[in-house]
């Protein structure tokens, strides 16, 4: 759906993008991560082609950036950093004006379809403002997906959202995935990414890794399990140590924590030696490091 | 086409909210054609002024067989009607200085730009929206001038050499491609600049070659007449046929350069980042 080979955009001498590659899947959510500065904003404005590359190329949806701009335009919805409505007008003008200018045919129907589903139906007439900052977001978000795009970009969709607005928007990009929408998200949210993103990449001018976010721990950290036993003690942890299949074993207090390559695989034999050495398990679980520690890992071995 | 009437339906309806603007739409017109009725006013209760030889001899050939207060009226009335040519270019000016800027200091550009329309019919429609006005508002201010006037005189061949081809041209034709030149200048110069103050500033100095002829008449260097008002249409036309092929050529799609002109802003806030 979104395919770049070596794009790369220089402002004066600083480079913003430097050789670029990257293969976005059609309907998937794929989560664009990196500190500020780090180049995704100006991705995003290539892809959607507000601004031009300085070198490289780029599709979108089969559409070359550079020679097919308008269809692009066409086919893509975004969000941009700051919400960018038209204060002055309600918010049913608002969403009317580029419902016009996105060719919608049906546009009352689709204006309606969006203000209501957002929850702002009720407030249609109002001047935009007088919104909240949460409810110039939605209105955002609706505006981008007034055209039914294909692709949607999505840059840092819950900035400045109260948690409940927060959740309304991540279930509704869940919902624009399930209709099939490949949506380019740029957040810093980790818990968000970990959550929505079927792939993520990490940027930092250039792409640093692109995976998915369970690969992406594992690689880093490996997989590990945690057995919660009433009473645990370091011959136990010997004897599951001599296993051929772990990778790594330590106790911390009345806890197992062991390094597998496949617990699907591996967990019944452990639970069967731990069993017959005589253990009471009381929990299993697998340790999952967090988004963050995988993020603040590749970010940090760039410096 | 359709793209355009959004682009003038949305310039309208958020334009028209800006008070500096609507004060400018409505204020100048009243103050436009107020001047030159009370000019009418003054010389048509004055006492017969003779054989009026006092008057520049390019007034006396242009009166005929005019009164001498009706030469004199008819002296005022030509001087001030200059004014009408300024008006459809003070009003477009001032809302088209507010288009671009506007839309850049509130970060409306950028979604603006995301959508299919083209740079042409985005500039087209925000100058028809900033043109029409200020025209239909010249208009009827002239045609309100007109009636009060012919009120006033109670003078057929005065209220015939007022309406005469020269200014229906001036009006009709002159102005309106002034305020088209005057927008297209204002666009260019908005879409580089953060403040629609300094947009409105640069672009007023195309009202100074007008303030010249009209300080130019008012001492009686020259006298407006239709070959010049011709003239000026013609050389008006060919300004802005060039002046929209740049506008368009000039315009930067490229939100970042836009961006790069905003003030204060570090570096990576230029960039978006």
């Amino acid at each position: 759906m979104i395919h770049t080979e070596n794009l790369t955009k220089k402002f004066g001498d600083r480079t913003a993008v430097e050789a670029l590659e990257l293969d976005v899947r059609e309907g998937e959510v794929f989560g664009f991560l990196g500190p500020n500065g780090a180049g995704k904003t100006t991705t995003v404005r290539m892809l959607t082609t507000l601004i031009g590359p300085t070198s490289g190329t780029a599709t979108v949806n089969g559409f070359r950036v550079g020679q097919a701009d308008t269809d692009i335009r066409r086919c893509t919805g975004i969000l941009t950093e700051t919400p960018g409505m038209y204060d002055r007008l309600s918010a049913e003008k608002n969403l009317t004006i580029f419902a016009r200018l996105y060719e919608v045919e049906d546009v009352k129907g689709q204006v309606e379809k969006y203000l209501r589903f957002l929850g702002l139906w009720d407030r249609r007439a109002d001047l935009v403002g007088n919104f909240s900052k949460g409810m110039k977001q939605k209105l955002a978000i609706c505006r981008a997906l007034l055209h039914e795009p294909a692709v949607v970009f999505l840059d840092e969709p819950t900035s400045g959202l109260d948690p409940e607005a927060a959740r309304l928007v991540r279930d509704f990009i869940e919902e624009i995935k399930a209709h099939g929408r490949t949506i380019f998200l740029c957040t810093h949210n980790l818990d968000e990414a970990d959550r929505l993103c079927d792939r993520i990449g990490v940027m930092k001018q250039r792409l640093i890794t692109v995976d998915t976010p369970m690969n992406l721990r594992q690689k880093l950290y490996g997989r590990k399990v945690v057995f919660h036993l009433r009473e645990a003690d370091d011959a136990l942890l010997a004897r599951v140590r001599a296993l051929p299949f772990i990778k790594e074993a330590q106790r911390v207090d009345n806890k197992l924590v062991f390094g597998l390559d496949d617990p699907e695989a591996h967990n019944p034999a452990l639970v069967r030696l731990l069993v017959e050495a005589g253990a009471d398990i009381q929990f299993v679980g697998e340790l999952r490091h967090s988004l963050e520690d995988v993020y603040l890992s590749l970010v940090g071995s760039t410096d | 086409m359709p793209k355009i009437w959004t682009i003038i339906d949305k310039e309208w309806a958020e334009v028209f909210k800006n008070r500096l603007v609507l004060f400018t739409v409505i204020f100048m017109p009243i103050l436009f054609t107020a001047l030159p009725l009370i000019m009418v006013a003054i010389g048509s209760s004055q006492a017969d002024m003779g054989d009026a030889t006092d008057l520049p001899a390019s007034y006396l050939e242009m009166c005929g067989d005019l009164t001498g207060s009706a030469c004199f009226t008819l002296m005022m009335v030509n001087q001030f009607l200059l004014l009408f040519m300024m008006m459809p270019l003070i009003i477009p000016v001032t809302i088209a200085a507010y288009s671009i800027v506007g839309e850049k200091t509130t970060r409306c550009l950028e979604p603006l730009l995301a959508t299919p329309i083209t740079t042409a019919e985005l500039l087209i429609g925000k100058s028809l929206a900033a043109l029409i006005p200020g025209v239909l508002a010249t208009w009827l201010s002239f045609g309100v001038f007109a009636v009060v006037a012919y009120m006033l005189v109670q003078s057929p061949e005065l209220l015939r050499r007022i309406l005469d081809p020269m200014w229906i041209t001036a009006i009709g034709l002159v102005g309106p491609l002034l305020a088209l030149a005057g927008i297209n200048v204002t666009l260019m110069v908005s879409s580089r600049v953060s403040d629609p103050r300094t947009a409105e500033q640069v672009s007023a100095l195309l009202i100074l070659p007008l303030l010249g002829i009209f300080f130019a008449q008012i001492i009686g260097v020259i006298a407006v007449n239709v070959q010049l008002m011709q003239l000026a249409a013609v050389v008006m036309v060919a300004i802005d046929a060039g002046l929209v092929y740049l506008g368009v050529r000039a315009f930067q799609r490229e939100v970042t350069e836009w961006a790069n002109q905003r003030m204060g802003e570090s570096a990576n806030e230029q960039i978006g980042e």
